[in-house]
């Protein structure tokens, strides 16, 4: 529900990302992390994007979002497992006390610029 | 050419987090981010809070909602400052509390005379759980109108929140709910989550939850 913020927020970064002295660049590909437990919808964030985009030297580029999966490690005996549903408690001891590793990632990993 | 970024999309939003929690810790507010989907209760279980801790508690609400200032009209009998944040208009607006929001409206709230701020986020369990607003404590309300399976459908929800209130009790005998599946749903999202089972209409269960809250001010 937020994904229009949320493109505002990559357009910033993406814009402010590209060299200075590269005048004419045009980024061909953003390269995203989100992590499956991020609230965002990649179609949503899709749609925003080409939206926010028009008339910027990033109009065409592909919004390439990688899924980063949920992984758990456990504090009591180290086991690490990747969350499928939503459960949350070691599926090795049991415990539930565990930190979540990975899956709420939401950034910008990279951006490609033409030759 | 790839040119490598790595910078989380939130980063203002959690930089401006920051800026606010480092404020509330030097002036000794302790900060409660309330979250709910709509209708679970939230402006009743806080009016029978703030009827409960004022004055002995010095507290403050901030309140969000996309449209109206009803709910801080009804807060504000209770004496407590409350600041109402309207985060669009008619046609819908932000879904979400956002800390540049928390920022301007706690610059309106005199923070050296607070003990607690408490802040009612807009109804919604998807996206104010992505926004860090500064806070120290997130609770969750549900109540037992809603289904049982609230926290399996919204897990990042229950999962960033500290606590959880199952509100509105004193309905159980009229339904079919079954709370003990709901606790279970809960427990299953956030191992060891406290639940405080309560009923804002009759106060029933209140204890328990005024004891948290009182502990967290201490700490």
């Amino acid at each position: 529900m937020h994904e229009m913020g949320i493109a505002m927020q990559v357009a910033e970064i993406v814009r402010s990302s590209i060299p200075p002295d590269m005048t004419d660049a045009r980024v061909e590909r953003i390269n995203l992390r989100v992590g499956r437990l991020a609230a965002i919808v990649p179609s949503s964030l899709r749609f925003c994007f080409e939206v926010i985009a028009k008339d910027t030297p990033f109009s065409d580029a592909v919004l390439n979002i990688e899924e980063v999966p949920v992984v758990a490690k456990c504090n009591d005996c180290q086991h690490e497992w990747t969350i499928e549903g939503p459960a949350f408690s070691c599926t090795a001891c049991k415990s539930g006390s565990i930190v979540i590793m990975s899956g709420r990632e939401l950034e910008i990993a990279s951006i490609e610029i033409a030759d | 050419m790839e040119i490598k970024v790595v910078r989380k999309v939130l980063d203002a939003n959690n930089t401006m987090a920051a800026q606010n929690r480092k404020l509330f810790a030097e002036k000794k507010v302790f900060v409660l981010n309330m979250m709910s989907s709509p209708g679970s209760g939230k402006t009743a279980t806080l009016e029978r809070t703030l009827s409960l801790l004022m004055p002995e508690v010095k507290t403050a609400v901030i309140v969000g909602d996309i449209c109206t200032s009803n709910d801080a009209d009804r807060l504000a009998k209770s004496g407590a400052p409350v600041i109402q944040i309207n985060t669009g208009d008619l046609s819908g607006g932000d879904c979400h509390l956002a800390a540049h929001i928390i920022a301007d409206a706690a610059s309106n709230l005199d923070l050296g005379n607070l003990d607690l701020l408490i802040v009612e986020n807009v109804g919604n369990l998807v996206c104010p759980a992505e926004f860090d607003i500064g806070e120290n404590a997130r609770t969750v309300v549900l109540s037992v109108t809603e289904g049982e399976d609230k926290p399996l459908k919204y897990p990042l929800m229950f999962r960033v929140c500290d606590t959880a209130i199952v509100n509105k009790i004193d309905l159980l005998p009229y339904l079919d709910y079954d709370i003990h599946a709901a606790v279970s749903n809960i427990l299953q999202v956030h191992p060891q989550m406290p639940i405080f089972q309560l009923s804002a209409k009759t106060g029933h269960g209140f204890d328990a939850w005024l004891n948290w809250l009182k502990r967290q001010l201490l700490i």
